[in-house]
């Protein structure tokens, strides 16, 4: 494994922090102007700072039932998802990796299919079958449908992990004593699990703020986070509602990041994601 | 106490064969070097006794019970990999520790054995480093005290210093070699390196396309190979085609009386065996580059066919580039179809005999 620390002696990267100033521009200014909206009561033009800050807005939509619904069902949908999709992804993923089979690169190409097409279409399509199925506005409806959309990532981020998994490391561990499902436990597991885990984390929060499948199946019973919040926005042109819903959409992206650096460290977490 | 008997082992791929028909008999505490080229099949059969290759045919046997059919968790044998295969989740002392958790040791006989095993390697105290903490050699050693904690009656290691750079390749193998000996372990090492078979084995036994060219003690092999191909793997050996014409090997520069038939041989004279002798005129090789080794000169020189041959002299004597110089080989080994057709020493007398023949030809 090779680590590269930053080194805190000689020149100072330059280059460096005007990348990272310019991204941390580009990333946190639209957040800050978000979070911003969210406490402010009373923000007109040209005014730099909002005149008024408060917790109206916040009031107001936390006392709503129809939000905390929403965010039961949104968690209830993407922990449900996400759990299904790893567990038919990671075998597909491992089979992939490491075995070959008749048709291998043509059902592996095929998972990109439902991203290679207009998704619209093809979820106008699926409502259709649904809607003879009685799945429509459905809890597993919406599972089913949200599943379809993560499989793509759920499969090729693990076969990379898996394929990135040095056989010899497997060889050895069988050398010295380990069975095949043994070997995947203690070595292949562990060495791809930072890749994995970050596959798990991407596909959870893709899941809780997927948009178009949870409307379209699952409107008008089944409302996610993201419908509501649509919904908030064409009925009433008041920035703080979104604002607030922004807000609180956060938190989901926010708990797995911290649970993430707590559990694996930051170090594996970033080269599972390539870093 | 074990015993290591491969009989007609065979292993084909889809298209090629790479091991055919090889048998090998390794006797207890023996360390048996497997020398060959790249493709010759070398870590292939490592890999069928370790059973990470299923053989096409043939048996392997450890103690006289066949473990062909066996998978590699069930085989009392311990792999060390060309690129050590350290875990890196796990640091050094779960990498050793690992196998002796699977057998269900106690804690303490774990710890025992772990500390012994790395006492053994040189790296008392570093159990918990990371791996990647380690250097290269470090890190071999770690893989080799890893397959030695679980006492394996065959030791194989697969080009275990590939990946070092020559000073330190050079230190571990003699301390793997002292391991070896101390522990009695009968071992298999696979290397392209001659240096490290000659330096390491009890037996090298050379490879080429899958099949054993020749199976003998490194001086054996250095001083007596049976091949042609033998010949010029370990070592340095001057070559020189012709034909044998009347019981005679005759050619331009050098001639030398054989017992063979006649028909087309090739003469194969190690460097330190081919003497230089000045001579005027025309005749003879030219000098193309003479090197200062110190102990002893190295003549490049150059026959009139475009053969280029290697003579060490003795320091003594000055060659400058373009010199003539008669060639007196004082042994040599005579190769018909990659056998070895003819070998003995040339006598001072017929020495003299076979450059006046030389003579008599060129001029």
């Amino acid at each position: 494994m090779i680590r590269t620390y930053s080194s805190t002696s000689g020149r100072f990267d330059w280059t460096g922090l005007a990348f990272t100033i310019l991204l941390a521009i580009v990333i946190a200014v639209p957040l800050l102007v978000v979070f911003t909206w969210a406490f402010t009561e009373v923000w007109r033009y040209p005014s730099v700072i909002p005149q008024k800050f408060g917790l109206r807005f916040w009031d107001q939509t936390l006392s709503r039932a129809d939000v905390w619904e929403a965010l039961s069902i949104s968690l209830r949908l993407s922990a449900t998802v996400t759990a299904l999709s790893a567990l038919i992804c990671l075998p597909a993923a491992y089979a992939f990796a490491r075995m070959k089979f008749p048709g291998r690169d043509l059902f592996f190409l095929s998972f990109l299919a439902s991203h290679a097409f207009p998704k619209f279409g093809l979820l106008v399509a699926i409502a259709a079958i649904f809607l003879q199925l009685n799945l429509i506005a459905t809890f597993w409806g919406v599972v089913l449908i949200q599943l379809v959309g993560t499989l793509m990532l759920m499969i090729w981020i693990p076969v990379a992990a898996f394929q990135a998994v040095d056989r010899r490391m497997e060889e050895a561990a069988r050398d010295v004593g380990a069975g095949p499902l043994r070997v995947f436990w203690s070595i292949t597991l562990p060495q791809a699990g930072p890749t994995i885990f970050a596959a798990v984390l991407l596909t959870f929060v893709s899941t809780f703020y997927e948009t178009e499948g949870a409307w379209l199946i699952g409107a008008p019973q089944i409302r996610t986070m993201p419908v509501l919040m649509i919904n908030f926005i064409n009925n009433q042109v008041v920035i703080q509602y979104g604002a607030v819903l922004s807000v609180i959409l956060w938190v989901p992206s926010f708990i797995a990041l911290m649970f993430a650096r707590r559990v694996i460290g930051t170090g594996a977490f970033a080269k599972g994601f390539g870093a | 106490m074990a015993r290591l008997t491969i009989e007609s082992l065979r292993k084909s791929f889809a298209s090629t064969v790479a091991v055919d028909d090889f048998s090998l008999d390794v006797a207890d505490g023996e360390l048996v070097c497997l020398l060959g080229p790249s493709g010759s099949g070398k870590s292939t059969i490592l890999r069928m006794i370790g059973g990470f290759e299923q053989p096409t045919s043939g048996a392997i046997r450890i103690d006289g019970q066949d473990v062909s059919r066996l998978p590699p968790d069930r085989r009392p044998t311990g792999m060390v990999f060309q690129s050590h295969a350290l875990w890196s989740h796990m640091n050094v002392f779960n990498n050793i520790a690992f196998g002796l958790k699977l057998r269900r040791l106690p804690r303490s006989e774990i710890r025992r054995k772990v500390e012994e095993a790395l006492e053994l390697v040189g790296l008392g105290g570093y159990g918990h480093r990371q791996t990647f903490q380690l250097s290269g050699g470090q890190q071999q050693r770690v893989a080799l005290a890893r397959s030695l904690v679980l006492e394996p009656k065959i030791l194989l290691l697969d080009e275990p210093f590939a990946s070092l750079d020559q000073h330190l390749r050079e230190r571990l193998r003699e301390e793997v070699r002292d391991i070896q000996q101390r522990l009695g372990i009968t071992t298999l090492f696979v290397t392209h390196g001659q240096d490290e078979a000659l330096a390491m084995a009890d037996r090298i036994v050379v490879l080429r396309n899958g099949q054993c060219e020749q199976a003998d003690a490194p001086d054996i092999i250095y001083r007596n190979p049976q091949t042609q191909f033998v010949a010029g793997f370990i070592g340095q050996m001057n070559f020189i085609a012709a034909n044998v014409e009347g019981g005679t090997f005759r050619h331009p520069h050098v001639s030398i009386a054989v017992g063979v038939q006649d028909g087309p041989a090739v003469l194969a004279v190690r460097p330190e065996a081919l003497g230089l002798a000045a001579t005027d005129g025309e005749a003879g090789a030219t000098v193309l580059r003479s090197t200062d080794f110190g102990s002893h000169i190295m003549v490049d020189v150059e026959l009139a066919d475009g053969t280029r041959l290697k003579a060490m002299t003795s320091p003594s004597i000055r060659w400058e580039r373009g010199a003539r110089a008669r060639l007196v080989p004082a042994a040599y080994a005579l190769y018909r179809d990659n056998r070895l057709v003819d070998s003995g020493r040339v006598e001072g007398r017929a020495t003299t005999a076979a450059s006046l023949d030389v003579v008599r030809v060129t001029v």
